[in-house]
């Protein structure tokens, strides 16, 4: 018998995969508590490279407490209706420059009174949009006193 | 009568409708988080007041979009990489020099000396003609000014290399030196659309 003579080839041992299910589970869950499903369905053109650039961003913390106005241009499929002029849009609908103060004291309403002075307006503008909108826009929620104002950008790379 | 023997579910499909679930989570999940440049609107005057208060011409640093994207600032054309420099120059300030704002001897809480604060405002106008993205991009310079001369005074006060590693105390006496103090004028229609 000689010491380093042909092994014996070992029958290959299959893993269990009795705890892949468990695993997928897991992360399954993990998706799920994770996930976010968008609640607004944009009318107007403005996807994530669509915002402009910046570096010195800040994250913007409580959700619950932000107020979105989108400003962009109509979707090809509602250009008829509303023209390829830059809109705005609040919740799912187009709204005027005067429905914004109606917009923020619903949004307030909602809110607990104590959490009211935490509230901000979050501007999600394509970046091509002329200033005159915005300044219109800022000037309406200097009305209804939401100072609080993020202008939405993504990270500069 | 015979018992009838229940049989045994076959789990072994479970992975499969696991993964099915998890590939739709996969694939609907939005994980970005909303991030933006954070800014505070002067709230409207009570009553319409003149500002008789004259504010001197070598405090201010006044910056014009225009309708083209083209930057004048204090009266000069400007291009945009030279605009954080030219911000930082001005709000950090010298007391040697007359054409930089002027500087007030102040007693901060948490700091020992007395310091020297200038008092620039840096005033920001705009066309309406002007893009959102060359707006969001002067100011997102200016925020860099202020924000990298914080993280300056921070290392020469406190020792600490970056503004956001101070505590709130410290952060407050950084804030009294150096405010942020960007003012925005109601914009005019200078250049048309």
């Amino acid at each position: 018998m000689s010491k380093f003579g042909k092994k014996k080839k070992k029958a290959s041992v299959g893993i269990s995969t009795a705890s892949l299910p468990d695993i997928v589970f897991m992360i399954l869950f993990f998706f799920m508590v994770t996930t976010v499903m968008r609640e607004v369905e944009l009318k107007i053109e403005l996807t994530n490279s669509d915002l402009p650039q910046a570096t010195e961003i800040k994250k913007l913390e409580k959700k619950s407490l932000v107020s979105y106005i989108y400003v962009g241009k109509p979707r090809p499929n509602f250009q008829r209706m509303y023209g390829t002029e830059p809109r705005i849009q609040l919740n799912s609908q187009f709204a005027d420059l005067s429905d914004i103060y109606e917009y923020i004291l619903a949004e307030r309403a909602q809110r607990d009174e104590a959490e009211v002075p935490f509230m901000t307006t979050s501007l999600k503008v394509h970046q091509e949009t002329k200033m005159g909108i915005v300044t219109d826009i800022k000037q309406e929620l200097r009305k209804a006193s939401a100072l609080k104002l993020n202008y939405s950008a993504r990270k500069e790379n | 009568m015979a018992k009838r023997e229940i049989g045994e579910i076959n789990a072994g499909s479970m992975a499969d409708i696991a993964f099915l679930l998890l590939i739709f989570f996969l694939v609907t999940t939005t994980m970005d988080v909303d991030t933006g440049i954070a800014r505070q609107l002067p709230p409207i005057p009570e009553e319409k007041q003149e500002t008789t208060e004259e504010i001197k011409e070598r405090n201010i640093f006044a910056v014009l979009i225009n309708a083209q994207d083209r930057l004048l600032v204090n009266g000069r054309p400007m291009e945009i990489d030279v605009l954080r420099e030219k911000a930082i120059e001005f709000i950090k300030s010298d007391p040697n020099n007359v054409k930089l704002p002027e500087m007030e001897e102040m007693q901060i809480k948490g700091i020992n000396k007395p310091v020297l604060v200038p008092v620039g405002i840096i005033s920001l106008r705009n066309d309406r003609g002007t893009t959102y993205g060359r707006y969001i991009e002067v100011q997102n310079e200016l925020v860099a000014a202020y924000n990298e001369i914080r993280d300056e005074a921070a290392f020469e006060y406190f020792g600490k290399r970056k503004y956001d590693d101070l505590n709130e105390e410290q952060q407050e006496a950084i804030r009294q030196i150096y405010p942020q103090r960007i003012s925005e004028a109601e914009p005019k229609n200078i250049g048309g659309n």
